[in-house]
């Protein structure tokens, strides 16, 4: 019997990549080790290497094929008895990858539960303040959020960059690509792993007159620095009597990423949000992630600015238009309608617009408010909706307890009791830690359906 | 105890400092001398130590009588230290940042002892508007960085404050004091690899008064010796004798000289000894009242500055003249600060960020 060769997953979160090259033609003999072919993923381009010896039969997928799916065969390779692969089943080229190759009793791959987090709903919704036939280039979030440091970093000296990895090996996850390149070491600093420390000397540099971004290779690990960024930078403007500030960027990604774990799978967005002298902003898409860095790094007080991996490599409009750069503090709608408020922020945005397309299949009309900003929360967009729609469902990729759901619930509560026809309910991923089994982690966060449960409960349709 | 360790090196050619177990293959400073300082100068030490031990002693009488509340640290017996560095330093290019132990730093820095103490009082005029206390006092217009509460969290900020003056080019350098106790927290340490990587014009100032609220030195750092603490990260570090303001101000010298070489961060370990208790609830209960009388008799830091002076032939006169000088400007920063007002209510709700959104 022979071997197919299948597109692998590079990283925990790739779900296809390029087939750049190929290393091996059809006859070759091939050794355990030896490289097959080169495959570009959103972050890297990677080597993949044979296991298994034998001869290539036949390459499948022929080089330069975009948006290959991993798992699709992309080769057969004839074991070492010489009899090749070729009577099973082919993967259609252009057909997605289903897998009826597998036997139906192997094993299937274990999808990831943030695997339904990952939509590809956009906002229904332009940004009401941009004129007219403004022109959208297709931008990355990730390549928006570098955009946005650039531009920032040519526009004003005082900006620079720290962080692991942040330089030499152009970002952990490339936000950081191609900055060491044009602004230099001096400006693009890689720091040993030690965030303790070097959230201090950028909160000390910020202190002594500079711009710091300083970049978290995720935010689990900024608990190691939290008491810079609450107790140094937070405090400092207050307790100096608004003497000494604290210009500090601190980002980088939040929230669950694929099959990692509990210590590598939190939201610290209701954390931080708690902290007075705080910004604290969490985009949705790539124009609120360019123009809402962009107006963080400007801004005189410290800002969390906290990213999500999951959404990194998704692709957006975002107006093609010089400074972009947009208010800290405003929601925005990102798809109207008039039977239920559905509030998120960050990757909830997405869950919550799909939920939204599939609600309107039954009728039911749902708007959808992007808080973008947490701390300070724009409650009057939520209160202004809250007036039209008269019922309110709270999606959130984090936990229940002291959540932002929970202040949304309570600001409801105080301000627009008399606007509710319903109570305020909250989707929120379940109260535990983030398990790696494929089954419990999908068991454990959000989801459209769950979404959807929950305004048929509001609107008493259930 | 403070035991004044210095060596006291030929004048004729000074040897560069090496502890025992070093690499002796690295550049290291040369071995400090202590400070030829004119009569003015010495005046002015004396001046501002006076001024130092008046004021703390003013300010623990005031908590006493409830004008001031919470955690109040006083630097009694340590004057020499801030005094004799930051004489060293250029104001307004220099930067400084410490622990909570902070209005001597302050006063060396010439702040104006009113808005001290009124920041002790928690009063509209206090240096932070009465809203930071003991604590939390800053002074950016003279490059003072505070004032932070928590133990070590001003070293890293002192390297970001180092690595400011590195980046802009303005040739300034950052003293980042810390005590004996922070010398044992883990950030000391990710700063110190940073600030040598990097080549930050830091001095590190270990203000090692030998106890760490109750604990000794001895109880609590395996390595005791604190200015052999940067060697594992190539920082030199320099033991000096934190009780005579002329040793004080001869090793900021060298260590200035160092830095300003291009060389990176420098390490100074300043022995001293704090005659009151940790803060002003602590009873001191940890050491005997013959330890501390042993210290105010035979090392006392303004006593001895006296010494040099009346060596230079300064009158006693002169001296109670200052002492008097001094007298009135604590008992009307004391005044000012009781007599003002609190802050607005209004003020509580400002500061809390710079931008409006």
């Amino acid at each position: 019997m022979g071997i197919e060769i299948k597109m692998p997953a590079l990283s925990p979160t790739m779900e296809e990549g390029t087939l750049a090259k190929w290393l091996v033609k059809e006859g070759d003999e091939v050794r355990s080790g030896d490289i097959l072919a080169e495959i570009e993923t959103d972050k890297a381009t990677m080597e993949f290497e044979a296991v298994d010896e034998g001869t290539i039969g036949k390459i499948v997928v022929p080089e330069g094929t975009e948006g290959v799916k991993v798992g699709t065969v992309i080769a057969e390779m004839a074991g070492e008895d010489g009899e090749s692969a070729e009577t099973a089943p082919k993967a259609e080229e252009s057909a997605p990858p289903a897998r009826p190759e597998a036997a139906p009793d192997a094993p299937k791959k274990a999808e990831s539960g943030t695997a339904k987090l990952a939509t590809q709903a956009k906002a229904t919704i332009a940004d009401p303040d941009l004129p007219q036939g403004t022109e959208y280039l297709k931008t990355t979030v990730r390549e928006a959020l570098r955009d946005a440091m650039a531009e920032e970093m040519r526009a004003d000296e005082r900006v620079f960059v720290m962080g692991e990895e942040v330089a030499e090996y152009q970002g952990a996850y490339k936000v950081t690509q191609g900055l060491l390149e044009e602004f230099g070491d001096k400006r693009v600093i890689d720091t040993p792993i030690t965030e303790y420390g070097f959230a201090g000397i950028g909160a000390g540099a910020a202190m002594g007159g500079l711009k710091p971004i300083v970049e978290f290779m995720t935010f689990n690990f900024a608990m190691q620095a939290i008491d810079h960024i609450i107790n140094s930078a937070a405090k400092t403007n207050y307790m100096s009597g608004g003497q000494m500030r604290c210009p500090i960027v601190f980002r980088g990604p939040n929230g669950a990423a694929s099959r990692v774990g509990a210590q590598h799978s939190q939201n610290y967005g209701p954390w931080y949000a708690s902290v007075p002298g705080l910004i604290v902003i969490a985009p949705y898409d790539a124009a609120d992630a360019k123009g809402l860095l962009k107006a963080a790094i400007r801004s005189d007080d410290p800002v969390v600015f906290l990213e999500n991996e999951l959404v990194y490599g998704r692709s957006f409009d975002v107006p093609k238009v010089d400074d972009y750069v947009l208010p800290i503090g405003k929601a925005r709608i990102v798809r109207e309608g008039k039977d239920v408020t559905l509030v998120s922020y960050s990757i909830g945005v997405g869950v919550a617009l799909e939920a939204a397309e599939a609600l309107a299949g039954e009728g039911i009309e749902a708007e959808v408010v992007d808080l973008r900003t947490l701390r300070p929360l724009d409650t009057a967009t939520v209160l202004e909706s809250l007036k039209k729609t008269n019922r309110l469902v709270v999606v959130e990729e984090g936990w229940p307890t002291c959540s932002i759901a929970s202040e949304i619930a309570a600001v409801v509560m105080e301000q627009g009791f008399d606007d509710l026809d319903a109570p305020v309910l909250r989707v929120t991923n379940e109260d535990v830690p983030l398990p790696y089994a494929a089954n419990l982690e999908k068991a454990a966060l959000i989801d459209a359906g769950r979404v959807v449960q929950a305004v048929r409960k509001v609107c008493y349709k259930s | 105890m403070a035991k004044p360790t210095t060596p006291r090196p030929s004048r004729a050619k000074p040897k560069p400092a090496i502890p025992a177990g070093a690499d002796h293959n690295r550049p290291r400073p040369d071995a400090p001398v202590d400070y030829k300082a004119s009569k003015e100068e010495l005046l002015e030490f004396y001046r501002q130590m006076v001024l130092i031990r008046r004021f703390e002693e003013k300010a623990g009488q005031l908590y006493g009588l409830g004008f001031i509340g919470g955690f109040c640290h006083l630097y009694i017996g340590q004057e020499a230290v801030a005094v004799g560095i930051q004489s060293a330093l250029e104001p307004g290019k220099d930067s400084v940042i410490t622990g909570y132990r902070d209005h001597g730093h302050m006063l060396a820095y010439g702040i104006d002892p009113k808005l001290i103490m009124a920041e002790l009082t928690g009063r509209e005029a206090g240096i932070s508007k009465g809203k930071g206390g003991s604590m939390h006092m800053f002074s950016v217009d003279h490059k003072f960085y505070g004032g932070h509460g928590i133990v070590g969290a001003q070293v890293s900020l002192g390297a970001g404050l180092g690595f400011a003056h590195k980046y802009r080019g303005d040739g300034g350098v950052c003293v980042a004091y810390f005590g004996d106790g922070a010398a044992n927290q883990g950030q000391v340490y990710e700063s110190f690899n940073m600030a040598e990587l990097w080549k930050l014009p830091i001095i590190f100032v270990i203000e090692n008064n030998q106890y760490a609220m109750g604990t000794s030195v001895n109880r609590s750092s395996a390595e005791d010796q604190l200015y052999r603490r940067g060697e594992s990260f190539r920082i030199p570090g320099l033991q000096v004798n934190g009780m005579d303001v002329l040793a004080v101000r001869g090793a900021t010298e060298e260590a200035l000289k160092w830095v300003k070489d291009g060389n990176g961060p420098i390490l100074l370990e300043m022995k001293t000894y704090r005659y009151r208790g940790h803060s002003m609830s602590d009873p001191a209960k940890y050491r005997s009242r013959e330890e501390v009388q042993e210290v105010r008799e035979k090392s006392d830091p303004i006593e001895g500055a006296k010494k040099h002076l009346e060596a230079a032939g300064i009158s006693e006169e002169e001296l109670k003249k200052i002492d008097q000088d001094i007298r009135k400007i604590v008992s009307d920063a004391a005044d000012f600060a009781e007599s003002s007002p609190e802050p607005d209510l209004d003020e509580l709700y400002t500061d809390v960020l710079v931008e409006q959104y």
